[in-house]
């Protein structure tokens, strides 16, 4: 297999071996959720429901408020119990849903679906009102609601539909299980999403080290000339959107433009899965596929959990944690959080919980920089995260811009490299944060 | 020979000419300097820390000759007298302000809920879920006031607290602006009687979190006979204007989070009277 990629970039170990095998198991529904107003990026949903009120799994508790935002759904069936502040995985409290389970069976779909009609029979407006009414967000971890992507601004095309399945992060196996036991799925998300975007052809792009699951999705797809299967060489961060346009189409999207500039729409598999679910079934995102690993879980798992279900409560169905624990991230160890408490809710854009052991941390302790060049080599939008380090560091705000700190992703590439463990995404991140708050500021 | 004079002659001439041309471009062009503009900075610390908003203490001077600034808005200038003087106004008070770090709940008496790694910066850490301090309003103890002050009287003392140096400190305010907690505050010299914490949650929460933040029991607002100490979002707040250092808050507070020195013949009238 010829295998696609782009430039720079890092090759960490993939570790992905402890859950690789392991089929998705269904986490029975939790005693109780927690279900943040604001599990993606935009405005927080408003509630619908009332404390007291009873719910079924499906029912949409929580309205989107304006274009760039997403709707609620109860993940279980239960009453709401309090409608408060609750500690988020953003890392302070924010308000959220709480709903008790009371044992109830009972589900109900999206009413807009009207399930059990092939796909020629849906209209592409249909499928963009459906992701909106199904509160789908992107669920690779950024969870930007995913209907906004497909109305592009005025004279922009989507010409591709490219799902994401790359899942370059170390550790995570959630995207490869999930392709590789629904593969049909998958291709009928795709499919769909074509439609929405009246895109001519659909691309899935997977690493070479799921090589089954390029062999089962091209299988599923045989006969179809719209969409292909590209292998994509192991490298991180081969799952950015940015790069991932860059290694299947040779685009390359403009300094501070977005996918559709290029004429393409990226989603993750998992989105993917989520609407080819509501079409077929009208069950709107009320769950996802979360892998749970690293040397800190007693018994690793890929599971399929309800949204807002406890991390504690994940944990206890995993064994708990071994006596080596040393560090909780929320997603993959490039890009993911690292968190201090277990009462946080699983949320549209978890993809995992990854515990990591005291030895696997080792020292953090940083350094001066040694101008080696290892970031700069690493870096994949060739920015130099040497000199933004610097700049961020001493708070030279000005110069950082000028350096292009706002065109970082935050891939975390740098820092990895850096043999002076500098902090250097954290900086960047501050300073970017830094600059968008002084905007705000002056308007 | 010719040669040679004629070339001496020639550059004596063009320095003759460019001479005059200088000389009367020195007197028609010449740029009207307010002599008093250089007598102002002569008179201003020149650090050029920035504290009054004007570029430099140059800067300033040049804003107070032309009338565009007061005589005292050098924050860190003790002798606004001498420049009043020499704009010829009356002097304006200018009393000395120097930081104050509201917290004194260090390594030993508050908890820490994670071991924070990564920039050492306060700002980045308190970003990180609300930082690894266990308090989120307490003083993280990484330094940026340190970095930020131009005159060196900040450090951090070995219960991870930073501590001014009231001899060093100018008052120029750049701590203030550079804690993301806002714990520092610019009061009057000489140790003023203070509530050093900023946590504004329930009393419950805070014992539980750190030994000496304020509880907000609001046993100091009845201690006070001069209406100097009022109770705001559970936390303890102290009129520097109306206390009179009798210092009852400092002795019956039961988390001692009220610190200060305290003036003796107030203290004796109070318990003689």
């Amino acid at each position: 297999m010829r295998a696609k990629t782009f430039r720079k970039g890092i090759h960490p170990p993939g570790h992905k071996e402890r859950t690789a095998g392991l089929p998705i198991e269904v986490f029975p529904a939790p005693q109780k959720v927690v279900l943040p107003l604001c599990q993606h990026i935009g405005a927080p949903a408003q509630p619908l429901v009332a404390v007291g009120d009873e719910v079924t799994a499906g029912q949409k508790i929580a309205e989107a408020q304006g274009m760039v935002s997403a709707a609620l759904h109860a993940s279980i069936s239960g009453k709401v119990t309090a409608i408060e502040e609750r500690p988020h995985p953003a890392g302070r409290n924010l308000p959220a849903i709480v709903i008790e389970n009371t044992g109830g069976e009972g589900f109900s779909p999206v009413p807009e679906a009207k399930p059990g009609r092939p796909l020629a029979e849906i209209t592409g407006e249909e499928i963009k009102e459906l992701m909106r009414a199904g509160g789908l967000v992107g669920m690779g971890g950024a969870a930007f609601p995913t209907h906004v992507k497909y109305y592009p601004p005025a004279g922009k095309k989507i010409e591709y539909v490219i799902l994401n399945g790359a899942e370059c992060e170390p550790f995570l196996t959630c995207d490869h299980r999930l392709m590789l036991e629904r593969p049909a799925a998958v291709l009928y998300g795709l499919k769909a999403m074509m439609k929405a975007a009246g895109a001519k052809r659909g691309y899935i792009g997977i690493e070479l080290n799921k090589v089954d699951v390029i062999k089962v999705l091209q299988e599923e797809a045989r006969g179809d000339e719209t969409i292909e299967i590209v292998p994509l060489r192991v490298k991180y961060p081969q799952g950015e959107e940015k790069m991932l346009i860059n290694a299947i189409t040779g685009r390359v999207v403009p300094a501070g433009g977005l996918p559709v500039d290029a004429g393409v729409v990226v989603n993750n598999v998992g989105t993917a899965a989520a609407l080819a679910d509501l079409l077929q079934t009208g069950k709107p995102l009320i769950s996802r596929v979360i892998t749970v690993t690293g040397g800190g879980i007693k018994e690793p798992k890929n599971l399929e959990v309800p949204l807002g279900t406890l991390l504690e409560d994940v944990l206890a169905y995993c064994g708990g944690l071994t006596d080596s624990a040393g560090r909780i991230v929320l997603g993959g160890p490039m890009t993911g959080p690292a968190h201090y408490r277990l009462d946080l809710p699983v949320v549209k854009g978890t993809c995992g919980l990854l515990v990591q052991t005291s030895e696997e941390i080792g020292d953090m302790e940083y350094m001066d920089c040694i101008r080696c060049g290892k970031c700069v080599e690493a870096c994949p939008f060739s920015l130099l995260p040497n000199y933004l380090g610097l700049y961020a560091e001493k708070n030279r705000l000005e110069e950082a811009e000028r350096y292009g700190v706002m065109e970082c992703r935050e891939c975390g590439s740098c820092a990895y490299v850096c043999p002076s463990r500098r902090p250097l995404t954290q900086w960047i991140k501050d300073a970017k944060r830094k600059i968008t708050a002084a905007q705000r500021k002056t308007g | 020979m010719t040669t040679v004079i004629a070339a001496v002659l020639l550059l004596t001439g063009l320095g003759v000419l460019f001479g005059i041309g200088l000389a009367v471009a020195s007197r028609k062009l010449a740029v009207e300097t307010d002599p008093r503009v250089d007598e102002i900075e002569e008179l201003l610390p020149g650090a050029n820390c920035g504290a009054c908003g004007y570029p430099g203490c140059r800067g300033l001077a040049e804003a107070i000759a032309g009338g565009s600034a007061p005589v005292n808005a050098c924050p860190v200038s003790t002798d606004c007298g001498a420049i009043a003087e020499v704009m010829g106004v009356e002097a304006l008070s200018c009393e000395r302000r120097v930081a104050k770090v509201r917290c004194i709940g260090g390594k030993k008496e508050a908890k820490e809920r994670f071991a924070y790694v990564g920039s050492k910066d306060c700002f980045a850490a308190h970003q990180l879920a609300g930082g690894p301090k266990a308090c989120e309003y307490g003083c993280l103890g990484l330094g940026s006031c340190v970095e930020a002050c131009p005159f060196s009287a900040i450090t951090i003392n070995e219960n991870g607290l930073a501590v001014v140096d009231e001899e060093k400190c100018t008052g120029c305010g750049q701590c203030v602006a550079a804690c993301p907690r806002d714990l520092i505050a610019l009061l009057p010299p000489g140790d003023p009687v203070t509530v050093y914490c900023r946590n504004t949650e329930k009393g419950a929460v805070v014992r539980k979190i750190c030994q000496t933040g304020c509880i907000g029991c609001g046993i100091c607002v009845k201690q006070c006979d001069q209406g100097a100490i009022t109770l705001e979002n559970n936390l303890a707040v102290i009129d520097p204007v109306k206390c009179n250092r009798c210092g009852r808050c400092i002795a019956k507070c039961p988390v001692k989070v009220i610190q200060g020195a305290v003036v003796e013949e107030t203290a004796s009238a109070v318990s003689g009277g």
